[in-house]
């Protein structure tokens, strides 16, 4: 099949106002500023984290064509997925902090931080790929159920070399299920840059061979993303699919909070951070006379706020109680 | 009462809750058009359709995985694993995501799947094709494990397992897939967690799973003739376990035989001893005995097949070593 390109769209192109992106984006970038914070610095948080610095726009450009009713699943790097889908800022920081106040009342953590069903954050898993079949079997709840909602699964380039994901695409191919697969490919798997681990030519390339529609679009432009998005979500929700979005973007940072990325090549970083999604819309945005810099300003401050107060909130929660652990395994 | 074999059991098992809840798909491969490796769905795709009854390809990660992604979508999915062997293609799906759900969402989330499957330990088939692990997914909080014993045992666990909310792990066994036995044409089910006292007797206690219940009551009737009055326990469910039957027994009889058809290692048979240490101790008149396969891989020769398994002549030479009785 052929696979289409999207990149470069116009903001008239987009049904939706852009200083909610940008704002979803900010919460997103501050955020996880302050989790690298709590970690590096304060030490008040341990255990692993992955940060979402850098592909800001995906989540933001995918989510915000989505309501609360519409199923998101996605992995361990899943903070920004959480806030774009619109999580209280508070109960995802609770999360991180392991209080009972969390998504998950302390017992997923960073990486399990996006399953709020209230949210529509049905799961974040920390083993790769495995969210791939489990959202073609949502999308066939939906079918079998008539039911008009749109599933949209987020993984990594790295998942792309797993069984679960050719197992899981190939079903969703197969049996034609309404669900968008989003690959963020960030060039890297850990440590290890693409080139070293796919064998295809693209992900892209891979994902078309099997039937599907696939678009790759430009993940470091919001607008290209919502405006990919929004077509692609409105045929899911019709119950029409898979698709397949590649989104091309760039990790800032290292794999995890921990990880100092010396393994890159310096030039291949500093062409991608002249390319920060965030800096890039901002500077639209005000050429296009959309806001000014005085506007920026108050969205950063509002959001700084907004997290001070979720870490606050955090500190204050208070723990599960170790015995109602075990009311958490079976239903009863 | 008219007798069934144990397939059709699971047949009528799949059939009736079907008809009952139409938020039950069945899923795998073979399932559907052939009607099922071992006829267990023979026949479901005529009468619920293709919507329902779904052949997968050759994928049993996404068999899993679809099923409980469609769970969490509000369907109630029977997942078919051909053999108990491909399970371990699928170990994270159901150990790693389908266990792990529920608890570590902070109870948001349930997972109301079932996974059947089925182990042909003496069928000739091979190390690969015969093996038996029900301790590793023992071990595993969040699942639940049946291995019924007899197709009246099959239908109303089977049933049962259907109607729970939780992950279940449904074991069969391939060579009772033909074994024939009572089954009542009314509605009935049988709890999860309650093991059966497939025999009564005084004297001492066999405990046993899946096929070994089968090999036990053979043994208990030919302690009989020698006036040894063996209670035969078929626990029917490992998690949950009854606990409370296997102390009653053991209270009254002293003597502990436990007949599993896994590797004795950190077996089935070891934790049901441990068990039995735990809560029954003061009343034990002699050694806990396990009856298990030997640390092997399953041979295919049919004739070293049969001597690595656990049989009924097994358990009776076991227990005339343990306890001292003249049975030859
Ligand atoms: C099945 C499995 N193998 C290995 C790991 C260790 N691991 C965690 S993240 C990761 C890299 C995944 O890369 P990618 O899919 O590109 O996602 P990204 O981290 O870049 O978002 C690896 C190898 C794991 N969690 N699960
Ligand atoms: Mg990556």
């Amino acid at each position: 099949m052929e696979i289409r390109k999207v990149q470069g769209a116009s903001l008239s192109e987009i049904d939706t106002d852009p200083l909610k992106l940008l704002r979803k984006m900010v919460e997103i970038r501050k955020f996880e500023e302050k989790i690298e914070e709590l970690f590096l610095v304060k030490g008040t948080l341990i255990g692993p984290a992955h940060l979402y610095l850098g592909q800001e726009a995906v989540a933001v450009g995918i989510c915000s064509t989505l309501s609360k009713e519409d199923y998101v699943i996605t992995s361990y790097r899943c903070h920004g997925h959480a806030i774009a889908k619109g999580v209280s800022l508070k109960k995802l920081m609770a999360e991180m902090f392991g209080k009972k106040t969390g998504t998950c009342k302390g017992l997923g953590g960073s990486m399990h931080a996006a399953i709020s069903l209230e949210d529509g954050l049905v799961y974040a898993t920390a083993i790769v790929g495995s969210q791939i079949p489990i959202a073609a079997g949502l999308a066939l709840a939906n079918k079998y159920l008539n039911k008009k909602i749109a599933t949209v699964c987020f993984f990594g380039d790295g998942a792309t070399n797993t069984g679960a994901f050719h197992e899981g695409i190939n079903l969703a191919s197969l049996w034609k299920l309404p669900v968008l697969y989003v690959c963020e490919n960030n060039l890297y798997a850990e440590f290890t840059h693409i080139t070293r681990s796919l064998s295809s030519r693209s992900v892209a390339e891979r994902a078309s061979s099997y039937n599907m529609k696939v678009i790759v679009v430009d993940g470091n432009d919001v607008v290209s993303v919502y405006k990919a998005a929004k077509e692609a979500v409105t045929e899911i929700r019709n119950l029409n699919g898979p698709i397949f979005i590649e989104a091309r973007t760039y990790r800032m940072k290292g794999h995890g909070v921990y990880d100092q990325a010396k393994y890159r090549d310096p030039k291949e970083v500093e062409e991608w951070l002249k390319r920060d999604p965030i800096k890039i819309f901002k500077k639209r945005l005000i050429e296009e006379g959309i806001m000014d810099e005085k506007d920026y300003e108050r969205i950063e401050n509002e959001v700084t706020k907004e997290i001070e107060e979720a870490v606050n909130f955090a500190f204050e929660s208070e723990l599960l109680n170790f015995e109602e652990l075990y009311k958490l395994v079976y239903v009863e | 009462m008219r007798e069934i074999t144990f397939v059709e059991a699971l047949r009528e098992a799949l059939r009736e809750e079907m008809k009952r809840n139409d938020k039950i798909i069945i899923l795998g491969e073979d399932v559907g058009k052939y009607g099922g490796v071992y006829r267990v769905t023979q026949g479901l795709i005529e009468e619920f359709g293709e919507n329902r009854v779904l052949d997968t390809p050759i994928s049993e990660i996404a068999i899993v995985g679809a099923a409980i992604g469609a769970a969490l979508g509000g369907l109630k999915p029977i997942a078919e694993i051909m053999y108990m062997d491909f399970a371990m293609i699928a170990m994270d799906q159901i150990v790693t995501q389908a266990a792990k759900m529920r608890f570590m969402s902070g109870g948001q989330l349930k997972v109301p799947i079932v996974i059947r499957t089925q182990y042909s330990l003496g069928r000739a088939h091979g190390s690969q094709h015969s093996q038996f692990y029900p301790s590793w997914f023992v071990n595993s909080p969040g699942i639940k494990v049946v291995l019924p014993s007899t197709p009246y045992d099959a239908k109303g666990l089977l049933k049962s397992s259907i109607r729970d909310d939780n992950p279940v792990l449904f074991i069969e066994c391939g060579v009772l897939y033909r074994s024939k036995g009572n089954v009542p044409e009314e509605e009935y089910t049988i709890p999860l967690g309650k093991a059966e006292i497939k025999k009564r007797g005084e004297d001492l206690t066999i405990i046993a799973v899946s096929r070994c219940v089968q090999e036990a009551l053979k043994a208990a009737n030919k302690l009989e003739e020698k006036g040894i009055n063996a209670e035969v326990i078929d626990l029917r469910t490992l998690v949950p376990l009854d606990v409370e039957t296997i102390v009653n027994s053991v209270k009254k009889t002293g003597k502990v035989v436990i007949a599993s058809d896994d590797v004795k290692y950190c077996s089935i048979a070891s934790e049901i001893a441990m068990t039995v240490m735990e809560n029954a101790f003061d009343y034990l008149d002699g050694p806990i005995v396990r009856v298990t396969s030997p640390p092997l891989p399953v041979p295919f020769s049919p004739e070293l097949e049969k001597a690595y398994m656990v049989s009924d002549v097994k358990i009776l030479n076991k227990i005339e070593e343990a306890f001292g009785y003249k049975l030859s």
